[in-house]
């Protein structure tokens, strides 16, 4: 291999970012507005939103009319690229257990698709060992990071209302759009079965906050990115692209990172990498780098950095990297109501999301598992798509279609008339819940398989505990009731102890966090509260690995304050000298 | 090949039917696409498996025919909107067995059931009965709590087949105005319609009316 070379760069950096979502977009945001120089490394393809459109199209625009492909598992419109399987970088797992890796690869990363459920930990979720005995406490508690939820709520926008809930703190929200026509029978329901349904908790901007963005047009498409008028948030339209306008960064898409550099002091240097477009090996030097590539890709960064003084990877004394990996719970269900066949037409897409939804309202005391859920909903007459009216022969021969009683399935014109007639009828719930981080679930670097670039891939060992199963049966429960209530029929969904009641496999909620996680503690924990490894004072993790619990709230809210903090802290220690 | 023969060759055995889907794959290789003939954004790997998959033709002109009659009998033409054909979705269904690999043996061979029980029963392939008789064979299929024992296999595929031009249909221009989708446009939300909220007997609370986005 006589043309195998490491192309240098020379140009030094303030820092190096890897990874461009939450973590990495808001750390760029707020370096680069301080004047500090910064390189962003991203593995994924170059991404821009203004360009690179899928909002607002019709069903037939996509050949498959929406269905999801590899490139986009979550549909052929949804503005994620990749996701479970990527050619050439794979994963693998242990003793039979099982772990589904979500991986975006683009600028912004999975924020361009997110759902935008906004919610900020509560003064609990930081104490959970305090109050159950299980898992660790945080190092630091809401009172730490409450400045930073009530800045990036102002910065960057959130509708919602403020309830006075003692663990759904209030912040400082925008007014939330009107329920939709099923999610007031939702709410009626779900308040007959004692389970509280307040307005949902969206970044998404139902008024104008600044000059760079608009307003919220309501075609419930957030999933595709909001390329129109970037009302909603994504790290690629509020943070990437606002900060390269500073002028302060260097993006490198197609920048697969290999190792972080050390010196012989232990301190990082830079950050090795291949360029996917060229397959030429790359090192950029920074006087700090800030990893923020995902949970799992952080952890396998740091694994696969050893040197003389970090003989068990970057940072990884402790020996916990890769280690207390935890994903949120997910158990869901879904049926129609009949009371809505043959409803008036009119638009009711909305926002990209539910418009209500229902925090954890329950005492553990008094349940078989600890922590808790909260129930995201959806239902009503959103855009077709690949899957329209599919198995109608399980549907209209048990109801009366326009005062007559058809047999299953058929055909022709008294078919159409049926496709009509039950659109617009579906409803469904699902639990995102908190599951205990456990040194038993984790991922660490499989000894015998490398992904394409050579570099040696994770491999996941994952088993729910009780805790997590009880739970779902709890979302069960609870769910039967509310369909009950509003005189719903179940479709699906209805499990029992066979299948764990639907709890989904490890990894597919896709909130994975914990693998590099604080504490005060450096034999138990890599990163301290300010997110700096314990081992390597200028190496920071912002991404989802630095959680020791992830509560029962999606986890970007968290992560973007916890970013911003950390960034905060790396100005001013680079400022007195300290790195 | 004109169908009747086409037909024959399908039944001397089954050799023939890989022999003729070649005979019948176009002479010429199709334009590759390039990214400015979608109108959403593509990645080039996405692309790239776009011209691969519709290098290839996977449906022989027999069964094509088959596909466009018998989803014209499921989704007609009728007062509100156009026929299954109209929408294209026979075309749709030729994409989407090359996308979706798990479709292609299922309609490949239930298309051949079709055809060998309409032989059985009218000594003719399924397109070329009479409107009367490709009436008689769908409904012996076409419900499946009805159906007979021995239509099982029919029933499946009736099934599939019916998931498959419903989605195609109700995904095309013709058929999102049928249902009558009226969103994917810039709009405000100012809640359910009145009349809406009255037929069910519903109502936003005042906390909700204070709280919530509302335009004049």
């Amino acid at each position: 291999m006589g043309d195998f070379q490491i192309k240098k760069q020379s140009k030094q950096y303030d820092a190096i970012i890897v990874g461009s979502g939450a973590g990495g977009g808001m750390a760029a945001y707020v370096l680069a507005n301080a004047g500090l120089k910064v390189c962003l490394l991203e593995a994924g393809a170059m991404y821009d939103p203004q360009k690179n459109i899928t909002q607002l199209k019709n069903p037939w625009e996509s050949p498959r009319r929406g269905a999801s492909t590899k490139f986009r598992p979550f549909g052929d419109f949804d503005a994620c690229y990749w996701g479970w399987e990527i050619d050439g970088e794979p994963y693998t797992r242990k003793d039979n257990t099982q772990w589904d890796w979500w991986r975006a690869r683009m600028i912004g990363g999975r924020t361009n698709h997110w759902g935008r459920i906004s919610l900020r930990f509560g003064p609990k979720d930081f104490k959970r060992r305090s109050i159950d005995g299980l898992g660790d406490d945080w190092p630091i508690g809401y009172e730490d990071i409450k400045p930073y939820y009530d800045r990036i709520d102002k910065m960057i926008g959130v509708f919602g209302t403020n309830e006075g809930l003692e663990n759904d703190p209030d912040g400082y929200f925008l007014p939330p759009p009107k329920p939709r026509l099923h999610e007031l029978f939702i709410k009626k329901a779900a308040v007959g079965a004692g389970v509280p349904v307040i307005p949902s908790r969206l970044s998404i901007l139902t008024k104008k906050i600044n000059e760079d963005r608009g307003a919220c047009f309501f075609c419930g498409q957030c999933n595709r990115n909001c390329s129109m008028a970037k009302a909603d948030f994504s790290s690629s339209n509020v943070l990437i692209y606002p900060a390269l306008k500073t002028g302060n960064v260097d993006v490198v898409a197609n920048a697969m990172a290999r190792e972080v550099l050390t010196d012989k002091e232990g301190l990082a240097t830079g950050v090795s990498y291949v360029n996917k477009d060229d397959m030429m090996e790359y090192q950029v030097s920074g006087r700090v780098v800030i990893l923020a590539a995902s949970a799992c890709e952080s952890a396998r960064l740091m694994l696969n950095s050893k040197s003389t003084r970090h003989p068990n990877g970057l940072g990884n004394s402790s020996n916990v990297v890769g280690k207390y990996l935890h994903d949120s719970t997910g158990a869901a269900m879904g049926g129609i109501i009949p009371g809505l066949f043959g409803r008036k037409r009119y638009n009711e897409d909305g926002v990209g999301g539910m418009h209500v939804y229902s925090p954890w309202w329950l005492d553990n005391k008094k349940l078989d598992f600890p922590r808790g859920y909260h129930i995201e909903y959806w239902g009503g007459m959103s855009q077709p798509a690949y899957g329209f009216g599919w198995d109608i022969q399980n549907l209209n021969g048990k109801y009366v279609v326009n005062g007559k009683q058809k047999p299953a399935g058929g055909y022709g014109a008294s078919l159409k008339e049926d496709y009509r007639h039950f659109w617009g009828a579906g409803v469904g719930m699902a639990g995102r819940g908190e599951a205990i981080a456990l040194e038993s679930n984790y991922c660490e670097i499989d000894p015998n398989v490398v992904d394409k670039y050579g570099i040696p891939v994770l491999r996941f060992h994952y088993k729910w505990s009780e805790h997590e199963v009880n739970q779902a049966k709890h979302m069960k429960e609870t769910f039967k009731e509310i369909m009950h209530n509003m005189g719903a029929v179940i479709t699906w969904g209805d499990d029992g102890p066979d299948n764990n009641y639907g709890l989904e496999a490890p990894g597919r909620i896709i909130h994975e966090a914990g693998t590099v996680r604080m504490g005060n503690d450096p034999k138990r924990s890599a990163l301290n509260k300010w997110s700096q490894a314990h081992d390597c004072k200028n190496l920071f993790c912002v991404d989802g690995g630095q959680f020791v619990s992830q509560a029962d709230k999606n986890i970007t809210w968290t992560i973007l304050a916890l970013s911003m903090r950390a960034s905060e802290y790396i100005i001013d220690q680079l400022k007195k000298q300290n790195l | 090949m004109d169908r009747r023969s086409s037909l024959k060759a399908l039944l001397i055995g089954g050799v023939a039917s890989g022999v003729l889907v070649e005979a019948c794959q176009p002479k010429e290789k199709k334009e590759a696409i390039a990214a400015g003939n979608f109108t959403i954004d593509r990645q080039p790997e996405e692309i790239a498996r776009y011209n691969e998959v519709t290098s290839k033709t996977f449906f022989t002109p027999h069964e094509m025919a088959t596909i466009t009659v018998l989803g014209d009998i499921i989704i007609p033409k009728d007062e509100v909107s156009g026929s299954a054909s109209d929408a294209k979705v026979p075309e749709f269904i030729e994409f989407i067995v090359k996308d979706m690999p798990s479709h292609q043996t299922p309609m490949r061979g239930g298309l051949r059931w079709l055809d060998l029980q309409c032989f059985k029963r009218f000594n003719k392939a399924f397109v070329d009965c009479s409107a009367k008789e490709q009436i008689e064979m769908v409904d012996e299929i076409a419900y499946p709590e009805k159906a007979k024992p021995e239509m099982v296999q029919g029933v499946s595929f009736f099934n599939t087949m019916r998931n498959l031009v419903a989605t195609g249909f109700y995904t095309s221009e013709i058929g999102v105005k049928d249902v009558g989708y009226v969103g994917n446009t810039p709009n405000q939300w100012n809640g359910v319609p009145e009349d809406v909220l009255k037929q069910y007997g519903l109502a936003y609370t005042e906390k909700e009316l204070k709280e919530c986005i509302s335009f004049p």
